[in-house]
């Protein structure tokens, strides 16, 4: 799957509570939830954001709370993939179960800068930054992880088994 | 070869002699966790399973702990969701208001939780089980609907890094110091996708509530599980509370950790995370100036009896100051009664405190001592995020309950010895 993107570039720790702040979890409407992503950062991210657009992360991306809001938040308010250091261990998890991808690259990290164009090929790993033309590869996901993704997410998977 | 805890207890789980660190496998789990923010959303996926009931419903835990008693409309039409769905399934564990206490403090009490066994809760904290010898750990609301509809869930086996305390404790130092300063050491993603061990002749002496603050932040460091070896302590704790039968697993001699880090404890003074990391830690000593307006004694990190007596044994015979609203959240029901038959609440109130019926409000920005722009507050809770408490330009500091009361009556981040004499 090939995706095509504006980039939104985060520092390190960016924690699930300024991607979906706690003072909106007595709703868990999707659309409510993007309305208010990344607010605590990033005030105009949610007007600014376009469907395909990509947030580009650092270290522990995803840190804190268990809130599958906060993938969910992002995954509605359009973002096709997000790319980071690495990643706190349950929003992996969460992003996975859910069907967002993810992509860990600490050189495209360093590499790409806010406002850039990417495209992101998925099946390869491959991720080239349009306006340089400079290429980067990030580590496939294990095999159990392709499976849960090829069928559409963990509820799918779990209902092609119980089912 | 020897294997961990960790390895050990996933391999009974996923009927395998032995596992490896990185390996994917499939295991049974003991325990299912939800609250009030997170099984909504996790019983909107279960009902896409197409299954009638829940794996076992003695297995399944829900605790609305996070804006119950209902702070608005939104959180009681949650709730309500919650409530109707657990009658509907025949849960055993769901735990009304006034029975209900912070979930963390609320199970292990219960005897739910227990050695040897996996636990997973729709709420990072639940690591705190791993006090107790389990393999417990955070999970989303999708895992939650998969682990309710199947009783199993995909892991991925941890490396373990085994951390040794030695030494003893100086006045004032708990279980929340230790763990401040490990992850000051570390950092918060120091223990990233991994299984952190503690061990040494500290964790032998640190009471349960001690050992279950320390566990409860594995997931500040990134850990995926914090756990500390079955002992006399525990099977004491354990006596008329377990629910059922278990089995403790215990690392082997010549099991194979990630790293082995060494601490001596009687280096550590009582610490003070700074905003807006719990990585952010100092000595109290070396905190400076720091004008508070808020202090909160309470969650799942030190809501607990012993922790509410020593911020009594700070407040007794004090006040708070007069800039200060100081507020204590008993983690339970059990923990609030014990509080009130010791004279607690009578020391709380004489000291200008507010005493809360048990929630997570505060701790997470949801309700009951929400900060205004530029607040600050010293908090006994696990995360000092931005916005955490409430207004994205507030900060919270995170300290042990003695700092947090000793703070309280003095206006600024104080130790304890410049309050009790």
């Amino acid at each position: 799957m090939k995706l095509t993107g504006k980039v939104f570039k985060y520092g390190d720790n960016v924690d699930t509570d300024v991607i979906i702040p706690a003072r909106y979890l007595n709703n868990s409407d999707p659309r409510e939830l993007a309305a208010h992503c990344m607010e605590d950062i990033d005030e105009n991210f949610a007007q600014e954001v376009a469907e395909g657009d990509i947030i580009v992360g650092g270290k522990n991306f995803g840190s804190g709370s268990s809130r599958e809001h906060a993938p969910l938040a992002i995954k509605t308010a359009g973002v096709s993939c997000v790319i980071a250091d690495s990643f706190a261990r349950i929003f992996y998890r969460n992003s996975i179960n859910i069907g967002l991808p993810i992509l860990t690259s600490p050189e495209a990290v360093k590499g790409i800068k806010a406002g850039a164009r990417l495209a992101v090929d998925l099946d390869s790993g491959e991720i080239k930054d349009l306006d340089t033309d400079q290429t980067y590869q990030a580590a496939p996901f294990p095999e159990f992880m392709q499976n849960i993704i090829k069928a559409g997410g963990l509820i799918e998977k779990v209902k092609g088994e119980v089912g | 070869m020897g294997m961990t805890m960790v390895e050990k207890i996933i391999a009974a789980h996923s009927d395998n002699d032995s596992v490896k660190p990185g390996q994917i496998v499939n295991a049974r789990v003991d325990l299912v966790l939800g609250n009030d923010v997170t099984t909504p959303v996790a019983i909107k996926e279960f009902n896409k399973i197409g299954v009638d009931s829940v794996f076992d419903r003695d297995r399944v835990a829900i605790v609305p702990d996070h804006f119950t008693p209902n702070k608005d409309i939104n959180s009681a039409q949650q709730a309500l969701m919650v409530r109707n769905f657990a009658r509907e399934k025949e849960i055993t564990n769901y735990f009304e208001v006034g029975e209900m206490g912070i979930e963390h403090c609320l199970l292990p009490e219960k005897g739910l939780t227990l050695p040897g066994e996996i636990i997973v809760g729709a709420d990072s904290h639940t690591c705190t089980y791993g006090a107790l010898g389990a393999l417990a750990t955070g999970v989303g609301s999708t895992d939650m609907a998969a682990a309710m509809a199947t009783g199993e869930l995909w892991f991925r086996v941890p490396e373990t890094i085994k951390f040794v305390y030695t030494g003893k404790l100086n006045p004032w130092v708990s279980g929340k110091d230790l763990i401040l300063y490990t992850i000051g050491k570390i950092g918060v993603d120091g223990a990233l996708y991994k299984a952190m061990e503690f061990t040494g002749e500290a964790i032998e002496n640190l009471s349960m509530d001690g050992r279950m603050t320390m566990s409860n932040m594995a997931i500040e460091a990134g850990g995926k599980c914090g756990l500390i070896a079955c002992d006399d302590k525990t099977r004491e704790y354990l006596t008329d509370r377990a629910v059922r039968d278990f089995t403790p697993y215990y690392s082997d001699n010549d099991a194979i950790y990630d790293r082995v880090i060494e601490y001596d404890v009687s280096e550590i003074e009582p610490q003070v995370a700074f905003p807006h990391l719990p990585e952010n830690t100092r000595p109290v000593s070396k905190a400076g100036d720091v004008k508070i307006q808020q202090s909160v004694i309470g969650s799942c990190t030190n809501g607990r009896l012993e922790d509410l007596r020593i911020a009594a044994e700070v407040l007794k015979n004090k006040h708070v100051h007069e800039d200060v609203r100081c507020i204590v959240l008993p983690g339970t029901q059990e923990i609030y009664k014990q509080a009130m038959k010791e004279g607690l609440f009578e020391i709380f109130i004489d000291a200008g405190v507010a005493v809360s019926t048990p929630t997570c409000g505060p701790c997470l920005g949801g309700h009951m001592g929400i900060l205004a722009k530029g607040e600050r507050a010293i908090s006994t809770t696990n995360r000092n995020f931005v916005g955490r408490m409430g207004h994205p330009e507030s900060e919270v500091y995170l300290s042990n309950p003695a700092v947090a009361a000793a703070s309280a009556v003095k206006g600024y981040i104080a130790s304890p010895e410049e309050v009790v004499e």
